[in-house]
């Protein structure tokens, strides 16, 4: 029995990348959540509009790269972050002042709002494929491990390898530093308290001298620069394909329903619980029942639920689950 | 010059004529008590003062100047407030910071300034927390301030509703049943509290309000509306004089009359 070995080979394939997916999917779940309770409407461009901005952010990378700008051991691709958040934050400006505006105008239902985020959804899907193509775009640069297995070994003596990949890092501290900056702007500044306030009662907000069309252009800058972010964490750390983008739009709402649609915290938790369900029930299990059962009972067959290729059935069970026994979410949402 | 003047006013949803030609004025510094039997169309007639309702036609004018179909965080920029009949309150939030969240233009609100100029945020901040904390004192309720405003009871919630017309400079306040279903105590708090808003800030309010005991306490001149129309004007005692206005109290109101005849009941 090794449990040393077990734990550190757990850690490497299964609790890191899924700390790293889980705050990808965090930050895209927290736009999620802030739409649905300020603009009240599941936002189906989600996905795609990530995928947008992400597209931005390499399209600045590659500019500076011919520059011959590098910050390595970081990847360039952060100092074009701000760029990308400002192009995305543009689009969606624009989108909402083309399309949504209209609809919260004549005060239209949720599920036309819906029906339209799925039109935008259609439109900037084809733009992103305009500029990047459908296949894979990789622009990652700079250091690509902070340890690598090797050193790793050399350095513990261990036979079970463990290597920490910068951009899983820099998810992980980024997706932290960001939640942080959101409550703190959430519950203490004073336009965070009128998203709030403008969530909890639209009626009471308008009365009290809170101007709808300000909170709803702060709920899109917030939702683009959390996309940005989401979207080139996780290009960074699986590379760049505008499909990837879009089927993430599934575990990204599932975060946010299991978390309750309208809690930021929840669609955290949420987005947490997803990533280790998925990662958890696809991982080949065998090395790491191998080093904890006892000699002449190590597993024979590769320990694994389900198919990798199924991961988003997991997701999608965790959808029903949650819809069919508690609606509201774990954390009752509906008031951020 | 009258604080407002509505002139002609419609509003009809769909074949029914809520408001039907309401033409009045609200004189400057008054407290003006707007009574009617239930349906009268009061309620629906603030909502369009207040720009939650649009007019189906005819116009609002304030000091002069054409309000009509301005959105209500402009109107509350211009001085023009509202209650609720049901009381509404931001229910995650405490008492006090319901009451913080009122003052416009704060600078906080600008995202730059949120993040950066936190020093003048702050001070900002605290002066608003004092003048709440003023109005909690000034209302009674100091000991509730840091209770969710979900869990307080219903008077306290009026109160509150009152509470948010003091965090700014109105001009004018429009109250709908702030009374209902509150205790004879705290009724009396409430028209106290009008009162005083109305001599020492001058503010000009219209009541809707069932009780006639608070109306003929505190209100000069009363309006009668009946079926979206204005049926009689002045003081009290003249009001309850007016025949027109028992008949509209009266189970033989002339809307049911009207149904009747239309074949609606």
């Amino acid at each position: 029995m090794e449990p040393l070995n077990a734990l550190i080979s757990v850690t490497n394939f299964m609790l890191i990348p899924a700390l790293a997916y889980g705050s990808q999917l965090a930050l895209g779940a927290l736009g999620i959540t802030l739409i649905f309770s300020i603009l009240r409407f599941a936002h189906f461009a989600h996905g795609d509009t990530m995928a947008l901005g992400t597209a931005a952010v390499i399209g600045g990378t590659i500019f500076l790269q011919g520059l011959g700008v590098s910050i390595a051991p970081l990847p360039t691709a952060l100092l074009a972050i701000p760029f990308g958040m400002l192009v995305l934050i543009s689009y969606l400006l624009v989108a909402d002042k083309l399309v949504y505006s209209y609809f919260r105008k004549v005060k239209a239902k949720p599920l036309i709002f819906v029906m339209a985020s799925l039109g935008v959804m259609f439109v900037t899907n084809g733009i992103t494929r305009l500029f990047m193509g459908v296949g894979e775009t990789r622009f990652e640069d700079g250091q690509r491990f902070l340890f690598t297995v090797r050193e790793f070994r050399a350095f513990t003596g261990l036979a079970e390898g463990m290597a920490l990949r910068t951009s899983q890092a820099l998810t992980v501290v980024t997706a932290l530093a960001v939640m942080v900056a959101l409550f703190w702007f959430l519950n203490r500044t004073r336009s965070g308290k009128s998203m709030r306030a403008y969530s909890d009662n639209e009626d009471l907000a308008l009365l009290s001298g809170i101007n709808p069309e300000r909170v709803v252009m702060i709920t899109w800058i917030i939702t683009g620069t959390l996309l940005v972010l989401a979207g080139t964490l996780y290009g960074l750390d699986k590379g760049f394909r505008p499909f990837n983008y879009f089927q993430l739009l599934l575990p990204m709402f599932a975060a946010a329903i299991l978390g309750g649609l309208g809690s930021p915290f929840g669609a955290i938790v949420g987005a947490y619980v997803v990533a280790f369900a998925e990662l958890g029930i696809t991982y080949a299990w065998r090395r790491v029942f191998t080093y904890l059962m006892p000699e002449g009972m190590e597993p024979t067959s590769m320990m694994q639920l389900l198919p990798v290729d199924y991961k988003f059935a997991v997701t999608f069970a965790i959808l029903v689950i949650v819809l069919l026994f508690r609606p509201t979410g774990i954390f009752k949402g509906k008031v951020i | 010059m009258a604080m407002i003047r509505v002139e002609d006013l419609h509003k009809h949803f769909g074949g029914f004529h809520a408001v039907d030609g309401a033409t009045l004025e609200i004189e400057k510094g008054s407290i003006t008590g707007l009574i009617g039997p239930n349906g009268a169309g009061k309620t629906t007639l603030f909502n369009v003062i207040a720009g939650v309702l649009a007019p189906t036609s005819g116009k609002v004018l304030m000091e002069g100047e054409d309000i009509t179909g301005l959105p209500p965080h402009q109107l509350f920029d211009k001085g023009l407030l509202r209650t609720f009949q049901i009381a509404h309150e931001f229910h995650s939030m405490t008492v006090r910071e319901n009451l913080m969240m009122v003052p416009p233009n704060q600078s906080g609100e600008n995202l730059y300034s949120a993040w950066f100029h936190g020093k003048r945020v702050r001070e900002e901040e605290e002066r608003i927390r004092a003048r709440a904390n003023e109005v909690l004192e000034f209302l009674t309720i100091s000991h509730i301030a840091d209770e969710k405003a979900g869990q307080i009871s219903g008077g306290q919630k009026k109160l509150l509703e009152l509470g948010r017309t003091m965090m700014t400079d109105a001009k004018i306040v429009f109250l709908d049943e702030v009374g209902a279903g509150v205790n004879r105590t705290l009724l009396n708090t409430i028209a106290d509290a009008i009162v005083r808003l109305n001599q020492e800030h001058g503010y000009t309010f219209v009541v809707i309000e069932h009780d006639m005991d608070f109306i003929g306490r505190i209100c000069d001149p009363v309006i009668c509306m009946a079926e979206g129309k204005v049926l009689a004007e002045g003081t009290l005692d003249e009001i309850k004089a007016n025949e027109q206005v028992i008949e509209a109290y009266l189970g033989t109101g002339l809307k049911n009359k009207v149904m009747q005849e239309e074949g609606h009941v």
